[in-house]
């Protein structure tokens, strides 16, 4: 999307949230939906933490790893894209008590979720990886670097780059998926509105108001995944091998 | 012993029952996706600005949202505008909607790669642009496109289990209320992350295949 | 120096190198040419290690380079005999390859920091040094993407020599450069020719250049080396047919 349309969209959205929240008696819903807000804001920071811990990992010794690590990567990056993130969530909520093994929601909501989305992660990041030019490789051989060095200093950093935006949407992806966690108990913004509407019977003004506020935090990380973009390009336009 | 085999197999039938529902959900909800996401793709092409801006808005807003709170929003808002809808539908509708945003990029994508000299063939042959959009692009544009939808098809298969949110009785909810039935949940659930894993896979492969098809097929 | 025994490459069905034979003596320039697809690139790039071997052996100073000794025969090598050997080599490619997210300057001390262990005030002395040998020491923290094709081929010339390498490998260096600029990378590696005791390989279409600065030219046709010689008997008498075919088109081109 564009900047400008960026920019447009926030715009409407906080004026249409504006009108929402006066209207619809907005002290009642405030407080409470803050609070969800904080909570969704925590699982996000914490998911995304993890994801991309996940995917480098996987993508690393799927790429790189001996046969053994090279497969338990490949079958994790595929059970998790395989299964459905709500699929895994229950499993961590409900099976693994069964199994002797219990998890504070808040952990399960977090492991399942980062690991869902470091699961696509690591396809982004083998993607990244592969896009650098095999030039850039030869170019570290002729001057004698050893595979490991090379990867780190010469060919991560520039894929890297070619990686933010998609990871941008990963972590909207991830965004909208804890609403899932309103479903274990937790209590996000998705819960918050759920126990609102039905304390106060108000659905479409705190349903609106709901929407627009994740609308506010998806903004929030394409403005953030862009402003690192251009960090990280040092404002010049690089990426391609010289 | 963790996992019960007599209990899984009496579990299985029931949950075989149960994904009927979920792939009637995927297939009426991506057909929805497929023709709605058409329809915005186009209207984000539209020369007038006003319907192109507000098609852009509301695409990108639908996109950047949770399903969840889309799915909660049709089934609880809409009957209080006298839309009635059952728990099938309205879960069924908002996954077509949230899928067919996505959709819309990947025909938008597809409109885009045809090559300008199309356009201008179609100009010059003084078709009407309703003619250009039915017989020249969307025919080139669609096919390529296909593995990308396909991919689309898989994720939103994926996300059915949200129905169980609204009580539709679909794959995960009919799991969720046998381990509560039984206090026994591993089993069930787990044995639906098996279903749509399976799934997953064979579709996967499928979408592969169709690809390589697709590239040898633009080669000739 | 180097020397090739009987090396032999293949992709798939077609033979590139045909038991090729070539014995480089040290700090002999020898300037490589022949026709496109006569196996010019794929010399050097064995003897990069860029690509494997499938037949012979490439001595480098008297060490096999893709085989080591094991057991009294020879074996391939693993990649850490590897490392030890190729660190006598260096090269400058056709396209650069100069890294976009590093500065000049970083682009030329990253491996002698990384690889050989220098400490970073002595490889940064040393890589200026070399920058303004090649006459870029006002560009040490320019991005190369800022550069004209002569100023980065001269940093990658630059960045290749950090590395002291005994042997200089130049695939066609000035091919992808604009005409204007093809005489300040030709000046730059004349000059290091003059100011270090370099063995150098190097393909080049510069015929006039490897006329003068060669002490040996070796013409390729079809993964052989056809005919070679002193610069003076290849450009003025060659003798064999498609020697003289490949130069009189050569010159014809201008
Ligand atoms: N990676 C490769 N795979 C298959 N064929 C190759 C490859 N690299 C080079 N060749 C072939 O090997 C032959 C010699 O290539 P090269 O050494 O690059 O020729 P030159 O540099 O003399 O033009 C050419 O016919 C080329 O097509
Ligand atoms: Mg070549």
């Amino acid at each position: 999307m564009p900047l400008k349309s960026i920019v447009v969209t926030a715009i409407i959205a906080f004026a249409a949230g504006l009108v929402f929240a006066s209207f619809a008696g907005y002290e009642l819903f405030i407080p409470g939906l803050l609070e969800g807000t904080w909570i969704t804001i925590k699982i996000t920071l914490g998911g995304a933490l993890l994801a991309v811990v996940a995917a480098f990992i996987a993508a690393l010794a799927k790429m790189y790893g001996p046969a053994p690590i090279r497969w338990l990567a490949t079958c994790y990056i595929e059970v998790f894209r395989g299964t459905s993130a709500l699929v895994q969530l229950f499993w961590l909520f409900f099976v693994l008590p069964q199994l002797g093994v219990t998890l504070s929601p808040m952990m399960s909501a977090i492991l399942a979720l980062g690991l869902n989305i470091g699961a696509y992660g690591a396809e982004v990041v083998r993607g990244g990886i592969n896009g650098v030019s095999r030039d850039q490789w030869e170019a570290t051989i002729a001057l004698n670097m050893s595979r490991p060095l090379a990867l780190r200093r010469i060919i991560l950093p520039q894929a890297f780059i070619a990686m933010i935006p998609p990871w941008g949407n990963l972590f909207i992806e991830l965004l909208k998926s804890t609403s899932l966690v309103s479903l274990i108990t937790i209590s996000d913004l998705t819960f918050r509105a759920q126990q609102m509407n039905q304390a106060t019977f108000r659905t479409l003004e705190i349903f609106t108001l709901v929407l627009l506020i994740y609308l506010g935090i998806s903004l929030l990380i394409t403005f953030g995944m862009r402003a690192l973009e251009r960090i990280a390009t040092g404002g010049i336009v690089r990426g391609r091998a010289s | 012993m963790f996992w019960d085999w007599e209990y899984a197999f009496e579990v299985l039938p029931v949950l075989a029952g149960a994904s009927i529902i979920t792939i009637q959900a995927t297939v009426l909800g991506f057909i929805l996706a497929l023709v709605l996401g058409l329809i915005f793709a186009i209207m984000r092409m539209s020369r007038n600005r006003a319907i192109s801006g507000a098609t852009t808005a509301v695409v990108e807003f639908i996109r950047s949202t949770p399903l969840l709170i889309q799915i909660f929003f049709i089934y609880f808002v809409l009957p209080e505008f006298g839309i009635v809808l059952d728990a099938f539908l309205a879960g069924t509708l908002a996954l077509g909607i949230h899928y067919a945003t996505y959709c819309s990029e990947v025909y938008r994508a597809g409109i885009e790669a045809i090559p300008r000299g199309q356009w201008e063939a179609a100009t010059a042959l003084n078709l009407s642009p309703t003619t250009t959009f039915r017989d020249i692009i969307i025919p080139q544009a669609i096919p390529p496109v296909v593995p990308a939808l396909g991919n689309y098809l898989v994720a939103l298969f994926k996300e059915t289990p949200l129905l169980s949110a609204i009580a539709v009785l679909e794959l995960m909810q009919t799991a969720k209320i046998l381990g509560s039935q039984n206090f026994r949940y591993i089993e069930p659930i787990t044995l639906v992350g098996g279903f749509f894993l399976i799934f997953s896979l064979i579709a996967s492969a499928a979408n592969r295949y169709a690809e390589r098809r697709l590239s040898t097929i633009g080669k000739r | 120096m180097v020397r090739f025994s009987g090396v032999t490459k293949r992709y798939g069905d077609l033979t590139v190198l045909d038991n090729l034979d070539l014995d480089v003596a040290p700090q002999e320039k020898v300037a490589i040419i022949g026709p496109s697809g006569s196996g010019k690139t794929t010399v050097l790039r064995m003897l990069m290690t860029l690509e494997r071997i499938d037949d012979g052996v490439i001595y480098v100073d008297g060490r096999p380079l893709t085989h080591m000794e094991s057991n009294g025969g020879l074996v391939r090598a693993n990649e850490k005999y590897l490392r030890s050997v190729r660190g006598d080599i260096g090269m400058v490619f056709q396209h650069f390859n100069l890294f976009p997210h590093m500065t000049v300057l970083r682009n030329c001390t990253e491996a002698p920091i990384n690889v050989l262990g220098l400490p970073k005030a002595q490889a940064e002395e040393r890589a200026v040094e070399l920058l303004e040998l090649v006459g870029l020491g006002d560009k040490l923290g320019e991005y190369p993407q800022r550069l004209s094709g002569g100023q980065k081929q001269r940093v990658a010339i630059a960045r290749a020599l950090a590395m002291r390498p005994k042997v200089m490998l130049f695939d066609e260096v000035t091919s992808a450069l604009d005409p204007e600029l093809v005489g300040e990378v030709l000046n730059a590696i004349r000059m290091l020719g003059k100011q270090f005791q370099l063995t150098m390989l190097m393909v080049t279409h510069q015929m006039g250049f490897a006329k003068e600065f060669a002490d040996r030219v070796c013409f390729f046709y079809e993964g052989k080396i056809h005919e070679e010689g002193p610069p003076e008997q290849i450009f003025n008498a060659p003798e064999r047919e498609r020697t003289q075919q490949f130069l009189s088109a050569v010159l014809e081109a201008g």
